[in-house]
């Protein structure tokens, strides 16, 4: 039974009754047909991109800045090992992402055939979940639940791989309200009696802290707003691991800022000595704990995730509640109201006042240049200079994405798109491409490094392309600045291979690229420069020489707990910060 | 770094998959790619109109790792459900082998007798050897092969552990 549709067209209209509105792609032969059904309609928009590694990332900066699915679209083989790294990326950071890749006709398959790979075996465990579709009839259904499984429950990406001949052939069509999933039902709504223990603890607390994470953002909107009601009616410190920045206002007098590797004092501190621990939508990644051992040694843990298999998966917490951030905080407000504990206010303003001593210490000081422009300087001028406006930032990966994450202050979810579990250098520039189509009105930053931008520079022909005036911010350090932070740390100054060596001119490359070229290495000149990208109209290139030799402080040294951080401004022997044990991991 | 080193323990798991193409290979991935013992695993469609599969899984690990292993499973996506048999404590096990054995003489008569001290089918006999088929939980198959071993044991093939539990109830889709 057809509907007088090809596979090719089934595919364009079940991402037409998904709501899909953008996709980022590349063409090529396993994939034509579909691309001929493209060119055939108007409802969706296709994005070409440079690399297909950049489709992913682009489909991830669109998916987290507006909390739908981001979709992509690449052809067989290398289409598809090229995605690969994206896909990982949205798996470590829970991201929606729906990739079609096409795979030769389903004769050849097995066969060696020009441009196959196996798609599913090599794409299996970096994704949710993927489908290798034989049977045309299958297709409809296969793509709805790829949109389902993709968008409930911890959301991932999913790969659906399409034979050539699956994409000729005549097709069922269905859409997507017939379908119901077999097996995959996420539990959304939290145990009762998890939640009332949850809230005796919480009101009991002497020391508390709210540990919130990625998962508040993809909790949607709602999440943010009811974190913000139930810390306001605790009163308790609130910090966020890299994911979650944004879903707590940065400007609020309870926001400790982030915690973990790079963490402020204050937080790392109030995670150590906190006496109740809610961990809201985060998973105690090593990044977060340091040294589990001496990961919060005297406190009850709560932990609220909707994926079962993070509880206990690093840290033994003493309350695991299993369900959607917004679902729990919902029942844990309504629970908190009908009761009205009365908090220890005593307890509570003696921690506060424990609390802002640390804050007291200032971590983020820094030793402020004339002659030069420091990163975090920069940075903090970017955000002053952008903050009333209506702005969303990227970054790629290393010292300068921490210091982002540091000195930028962010008020609202899904402003923040930063490759935070898999670490992916190139990660920022195709990201900040899909958030701009998303948003084409808005100011959209990547806030790179000069290494990193580097691995995926060809995107901005891709921007000329569609006219997205996206901001390329490189703090240029002539490093890959944090391997040589390690590098100073653990290696005894062998900077080996870390120096930026034959730096392309960013200036004449924008030149090349067609779009606006911007350098500044003048502290005093530096606000005027950054004005100047703000108003271009079109994509900036905007290299900011910056200190070659900063370190990112604070930081935790690999193997110690997070009461024994290095300050930027205190005389540590930098030696012999890290033990052995410590140097061997990552 | 020291850790604390929390005791292992062998576990049982059933899971229920839909059977669809590409299930074992995801099951199998999540445990190399994690680092996680199967000391045992036996798959076979067991309801053929709902195309639903049950897998068999021994496995090894500290309480928080067997935790995880069940945790894990249960998030793939086409998994129904997974039990832990060892935790729930009323798991009956089973385990199939065919054993070979060559020999003559004072050891062929021997194998024979411990076959039937074992209660062993025989499914194949020359004059030189016996094909036994052994029923029985692991211990007891482990017992019977070490016993054959002087006697002219040749080669062994074992499905692996087929697990259920005991009581009226079965496991939920």
């Amino acid at each position: 039974m057809s509907d007088g549709l090809t596979g090719a067209e089934v595919v364009m209209r079940a991402l037409k009754d998904q709501g899909v509105e953008h996709i980022f792609g590349y063409p090529g032969g396993a994939v034509l047909p579909i691309y001929d059904a493209i060119f055939q309609q108007n409802a969706i928009q296709h994005v070409l991109v440079r690399h297909e590694q950049g489709a992913v990332h682009a489909a991830e900066g669109y998916a987290r800045s507006t909390g739908k699915v981001g979709t992509v679209l690449v052809t067989s083989g290398p289409g598809a090992t090229n995605a690969v790294t994206g896909l990982t990326d949205a798996m470590m950071d829970s991201i929606p992402i729906v990739c079609i890749t096409g795979q030769v006709p389903t004769h050849l398959i097995g066969n060696d055939a020009f441009q196959e790979c196996d798609t599913v075996g090599i794409t299996r465990p970096c994704t949710k979940h993927n489908y290798l579709v034989r049977d045309p009839d299958d297709l409809a259904r296969v793509l709805h639940e790829a949109y389902y499984v993709a968008s409930n429950g911890r959301p991932g990406p999913v790969v659906v791989d399409i034979p050539k001949d699956v994409q000729f052939a005549l097709a069922k069509y269905t859409g997507p309200s017939n379908v119901a999933h077999k097996t995959y039902k996420p539990r959304l709504k939290p145990d009762q009696a998890s939640v009332r223990q949850a809230v005796d603890i919480i009101a009991n607390a002497k020391q508390p802290i709210l540990y919130t994470g990625g998962g508040v953002i993809n909790s949607g909107p709602g999440a943010s707003k009811l974190l913000r009601e139930f810390a306001k009616m605790t009163g308790y410190p609130v910090t966020s691991t890299l994911m979650g920045l944004g879903a707590f206002p940065a400007s609020d007098g309870q926001f400790l800022g982030m915690l973990g590797m790079h963490g402020t004092y204050e937080a790392n501190l109030a995670m150590y000595n906190c006496d109740v621990m809610v961990c809201i939508g985060a998973r105690f990644d090593d990044r977060i704990t340091g040294n589990t051992e001496l990961f919060s040694p005297n406190s009850t843990k709560i932990h609220i995730d909707i994926d079962a298999s993070s509880i206990n998966k690093n840290i033994q917490v003493d309350i695991p509640i299993i369900g959607d951030v917004a679902h729990v905080l919902e029942d844990m407000i309504r629970v908190w109201k009908a009761r009205q504990p009365e908090i220890d206010a005593k307890a509570l303003k003696s921690w506060w006042g424990q609390v802002d001593g640390w804050r007291g210490r200032k971590c983020l000081n820094y030793e402020p240049r004339k002659d030069i422009i420091m990163p975090q300087y920069a940075i903090q001028r970017l955000y002053e200079l952008t903050k009333d406006k209506d702005t969303y930032i990227t970054t790629e990966v290393g010292q300068h994405q921490m210091w982002a994450a540091q000195y930028f202050g962010f008020e609202d979810p899904n402003r923040w798109m930063t490759s935070g579990g898999l670490g992916t250098m190139g990660y920022g520039l195709p990201a900040a491409l899909g958030v701009q189509v998303a948003h084409p009105d808005s100011l959209v930053i990547d806030i790179a490094g000069e290494a990193s931008v580097q691995m995926t520079m060809q995107e901005m022909s891709s921007a000329m392309q569609y006219r997205l005036p996206i901001k390329i911010f490189i703090l240029n350090n002539e490093y890959m600045g944090m391997v040589r932070q390690w590098q100073e740390l653990l290696h005894g100054r062998r900077y080996s291979e870390s120096y930026s060596a034959a730096l392309p001119d960013f200036v004449k490359m924008a030149d090349a690229f067609g779009c606006t070229g911007i350098r500044c290495s003048d502290p005093d000149k530096l606000d005027d420069a950054i004005l100047e990208m703000i108003n271009t109209d079109g994509p900036v290139l905007f290299d900011c020489l910056v200190a070659k030799d900063a370190n990112c402080f604070p930081m935790i040294p690999s193997g110690k707990g997070h009461h024994e951080m290095i300050l930027g401004d205190e005389p540590t022997n930098l030696d012999e910060a890290i033990s052995e044990e410590g140097k061997v991991l990552v | 770094m020291l850790k604390k080193v929390d005791p292992m323990e062998t576990h049982t798991l059933s899971v229920l998959v839909d059977n669809e193409p590409g299930v074992l290979a995801r099951v199998v991935g999540l445990f190399s790619g994690r680092g996680y013992n199967i000391e045992s695993l036996t798959v076979t469609e067991t309801e053929q109109a709902s195309h639903v599969s049950r897998i068999t899984l021994v496995t090894t690990g500290t309480p928080q790792v067997i935790d995880q292993i069940s945790a894990q499973l249960d998030r793939l996506v086409p998994v129904h459900s997974v039990v832990d048999l060892t935790v729930s404590g009323n798991g009956v096990e089973r385990e199939l082998a065919l054993i070979k054995v060559a020999g003559k003489g004072d050891h062929r008569v021997e194998s024979l007798r411990l076959a039937e001290a074992f209660r062993a089918q025989i499914v194949d006999a020359t004059t030189e050897s016996f094909v036994f088929e052994l029923t029985g939980r692991t211990n007891k198959i482990d017992q019977f092969i070490t016993l054959m071993g002087p006697l002219g044991l040749v080669e062994v093939s074992r499905t692996g552990i087929a697990a259920i539990a005991r009581g009226p109830a079965g496991m939920v889709l």
